[in-house]
């Protein structure tokens, strides 16, 4: 069995996954001479939308110079069935504290672990296909020039300054699953330490 | 000061006459003096930073409103308010036309003078700005967050609404008042029979407190003097409105002479909640009039609507409603001070500035202290109502505004300069030339219970040598002064539009993040809008085609149009779709007899197009809108009259 203090650590971190509901995981923000006031980008859990409320509309017409695909949030199929797995990740959380079962926890972290590579990968995914299928007859063709914002960090995309960071539900889940991790690692060498329990 | 300034007194006599005639006089030696040596660092707003005031200064004869910054005396926008104006394509554009509808029909033009802002409790409130169409009588709205002309209301029966709009403590009201007397009602009889048949009115016209809409609340028949400014009461004498009248002589020819007679003519003092009570009893009369009100509707089109008869009390019918006060040799200005216990005028031919008290005018009406009557009106005692006189204060005092500490500031336009004086003993404290020959002055918040002081602005009718001479017609000007200390300073001079007669001034505070950037474009309710591109199209129906097209960066959809027949009624309703800031678009095409239209962010314009010639002609973007601006254009093709060409358009970005 996992310790008190284990199982309480655990069931918090599940259940903070429930602001991500609530707060962005991700922000790009984009800066240019035209744009001192800034555009911006937030990527929820279920939704893209601008960080003022035209804000997507306004980048959406600016890429079509470059033959950057209409970002449409309805067109993104992650939005509709990522809910679904955070709740299932959650779920899973809440009965690991509540069962107090290590394998349990291991579990969780796993799949929080594979979950996070995942989504950043998709992530990724998505901001290559932006970036790099281009309309052959776009306005403006630079040879060699593509248009994928970063993962995390900044970078110059012709006259914008594109810096993508976590948002405060992006770094919720960062502590949640450093969280989840350490709370393994703890219970794995307690396990080890004393093997009848387990 | 190190110029030299020829006294008042000794001058006033032998001056007059020649100063008159020549616009200035006492002209200092230096075109600097009263110059503060760090003038530049105090004016100074570096580039990226605001201005601590919008300043709004009338355009006079250009019928618009300027707005500058200050210090700086930046010009940041010029609105359109009674002038089309092609650059915006106001009162050409078919959304816009309307506003500029009178009774005498549709006048492109007005002469624009006192810009007057909205007030809660006797303080700026940064809601809306009014000013008044002198020549084809009028009062404007115009919204502080659009900076856009609203609403445009016609005061019927009046001549020259000079006195205007000036408002109530509350923005109960905006005044008019007859500058020109005339037959009232209007009506054909020789102008021989002025002293008969001809009158003034003085008008009250109700601002909605939520809306702002304007209407006429009533008017008041008054002896056909000329009713030449006005300021409402505040404070202690809120509920009060006080005019200025000359020609009491009541001459109809060479009025320059037969109205400059008397020794005194008079204010008169309006008790406005009387009237508000008489008009409640039905005391008020209908007269016949028909007036024309302007509105620009939620949907963003003006529309005009023909209102008629205008509830007019008789002074008779109403005792008490108004008192002239005699005021020395024929006012031009009366000006309330921040206490509302004092109320300045400023007789234009007269030695001395009277400050009448209004405690005492008001005991003087109870002790019934009247010297006689005029048509019904009480003549209250001149020494009764006075608080103290400005003794020899210059030449030519005209209006007076007041800082936060008991100073008042008065424009004297023949000797051309300000003086400071204390309002409560009338003692003369300071004075600085003005280049040259001052009209109206402004203090920020100077007409308010608390004016933010700092500065007083010179508004300049002649600039002569002032700047760089630009043929026989040479630009107005603002001076800018510093009234912090005990000498005035002057620190800036800058340029205006048309003529700048009275000016406001807000915290920019109150009202720059208020600002309207774009237009939503999802609740547009403009009947012609299109909110997308793939709604984009083109109907004929009979000799009228209308075009409804969209511009975005950087193309129009249609943006090719074929079918067009010489003659034909081509309507462009064209939907700018940004929704994004500072990206207007303009439209423009060969032989467009409306000037162009401009369009902000999810707005929508109409241009009618009426092709002469037989040909293939471009349309195209005049507001350079982003780096493809230059290909934003497109084709019309105008055929022979009956040729039959089909009509076809096309959407480029769905080929």
């Amino acid at each position: 069995m996992m310790t008190k203090s284990t199982r309480l650590l655990l069931a918090a971190a599940a259940l903070a996954l429930t602001l991500a509901y609530v707060f962005p995981l991700w922000h790009i923000a984009l800066q240019a001479p035209q744009y001192p006031e800034g555009l911006g980008l937030y990527i929820a859990v279920n939704q893209v939308t601008g960080e003022k409320p035209q804000d997507l509309n306004s980048i959406n017409n600016l890429n079509h110079y470059i033959g950057m695909k209409v970002i449409t949030p309805a067109d993104i199929p992650e939005l509709r069935f990522m809910p679904w797995l955070l709740a299932g990740l959650i779920g899973v959380g809440v009965v690991a504290a509540a069962a107090g079962r290590r394998w349990m926890l291991y579990g969780f972290a796993t799949l929080f672990v594979l979950g996070s590579v995942a989504g950043l990968y998709d992530f990724w995914r998505w901001g290559y296909d932006y970036g790099h299928n281009l309309d052959p007859h776009a306005i403006i063709k630079i040879p060699g020039m593509t248009y994928q914002p970063p993962l995390i960090g900044s970078k110059q995309l012709l006259n914008f300054h594109a810096t993508s960071l976590p948002a405060t539900g992006g770094w919720i889940l960062i502590v949640a699953v450093t969280l989840a991790v350490l709370l393994s690692v703890r219970e794995f060498r307690l396990a080890r330490r004393a093997p009848a329990e387990a | 000061m190190s110029a030299p300034f020829v006294p008042a007194r000794r001058a006033l006599a032998g001056l007059l006459l020649a100063s008159v005639a020549l616009g200035a006089c006492g002209k200092p030696t230096t075109t600097q003096a009263g110059m503060a040596g760090d003038a530049a660092s105090r004016v100074y707003v570096a580039p990226g930073q605001y201005d601590e005031f919008y300043a709004f200064l009338s355009g006079g004869f250009s019928g618009q409103l300027a707005v500058y910054g200050l210090p700086s005396g930046r010009l940041l926008r010029v609105i359109p308010v009674f002038a089309q104006d092609g650059e915006k394509g106001y009162g050409y554009s078919q959304e816009t036309k309307a506003m500029l509808e009178t009774s005498y029909g549709f006048v492109p033009w007005d002469d624009a003078h006192h810009p007057s802002l909205s007030m809660t409790d006797g303080l700026h409130d940064g809601r809306w700005i009014f000013i008044n169409g002198n020549n084809t009588p009028r009062i404007a709205r115009i919204d502080l967050t659009k900076m856009e002309t609203e609403e445009i209301i016609e005061i019927p029966n009046a001549a020259g609404n000079h006195a205007s709009p000036f408002t109530t403590q509350n923005t109960e009201y905006v005044v008019g008042a007859t500058r020109f007397s005339v037959p009232t009602p209007q009506r054909d009889v020789p102008i021989s029979t002025y002293k008969e048949t001809f009158d003034g009115l003085i008008s009250f016209v109700k601002v909605d407190s939520a809306s702002g809409a304007l209407s006429l609340a009533f008017q008041i028949h008054m002896p056909g003097f000329d009713y030449d400014l006005a300021r409402p009461g505040k404070g202690p004498s809120h509920g009060w409105a006080f005019f200025t009248s000359y020609n009491t002589e009541q001459a109809s020819t060479l009025k320059e002479r037969n109205a400059s007679q008397n020794d005194k003519d008079y204010i008169a003092a309006v008790n406005w909640k009387r009237a508000e009570e008489c008009v409640a009893q039905g005391k008020a009369k209908t007269m016949p009039a028909t007036y024309v009100h302007t509105l620009r509707g939620e949907d963003g089109v003006a529309r005009a609507d023909t209102r008629s008869g205008a509830p007019v009390l008789e002074v008779a019918d109403c005792p008490g409603v108004v008192y002239y006060l005699p005021t020395p040799k024929s006012p031009h200005g009366v000006d309330v001070n921040p206490s509302g216990e004092f109320m300045a005028a400023g007789g234009k031919l007269a030695t001395v500035i009277p400050v009448f008290s209004f405690a005492k005018f008001q005991a003087a009406i109870q002790a019934k202290d009247f010297t006689g009557d005029v048509r019904g009106i009480p003549v209250v005692k001149y020494e009764s109502a006075l608080s103290c006189e400005v003794q020899q204060p210059g030449l030519g005092p005209l209006h007076n505004e007041f800082d936060d500490a008991g100073n008042a500031y008065t424009s004297m336009f023949v000797s051309s300069e300000i003086v400071k004086w204390s309002v409560k003993d009338c003692q003369v404290l300071d004075r600085i030339p003005t280049y040259y020959s001052i009209g109206h002055l402004l203090v920020p918040g100077g007409d308010t219970r608390k004016p933010y002081g700092k500065y007083v602005i010179a508004l300049n009718k002649i600039t002569k040598d002032r700047y760089l001479p630009t043929g026989p017609e040479l630009t107005q000007s603002a001076q800018l002064i510093d009234i912090t200390g005990a000498k005035m300073q002057l620190l800036l001079d800058f340029p205006t539009i048309g003529e700048p007669h009275y000016a406001q001034a807000i915290q920019a505070s109150l009202i720059k993040d208020r600002q309207v950037r774009t237009y939503d474009l999802a609740t547009s309710r403009n009947p012609d809008a299109v909110k997308s591109e793939k709604d984009a199209r083109v109907e004929r129906r009979g000799r009228e085609v209308h075009v409804y097209g969209t511009m975005i960066r950087s193309h129009f959809a249609p943006d090719n149009i074929e079918g067009i027949e010489v003659g034909d009624s081509v309507y462009f309703h064209m939907t700018n779709l940004e929704q994004d800031w500072d990206v207007p678009h303009g439209f423009a095409i060969t032989g467009q007899q409306d000037a162009e239209l401009l369009v902000m962010p999810g707005a929508t314009r109409t241009s009618l197009w009426v092709p002469q010639k037989v040909g293939v002609f471009p349309f195209y973007c005049t507001d350079f809108c982003s780096a493809l601006h230059q290909e934003m254009q497109g084709y019309i093709r105008v055929s022979p009259k009956g040729s039959g060409v089909k009509l076809t358009y096309n959407n480029p970005s769905q080929s």
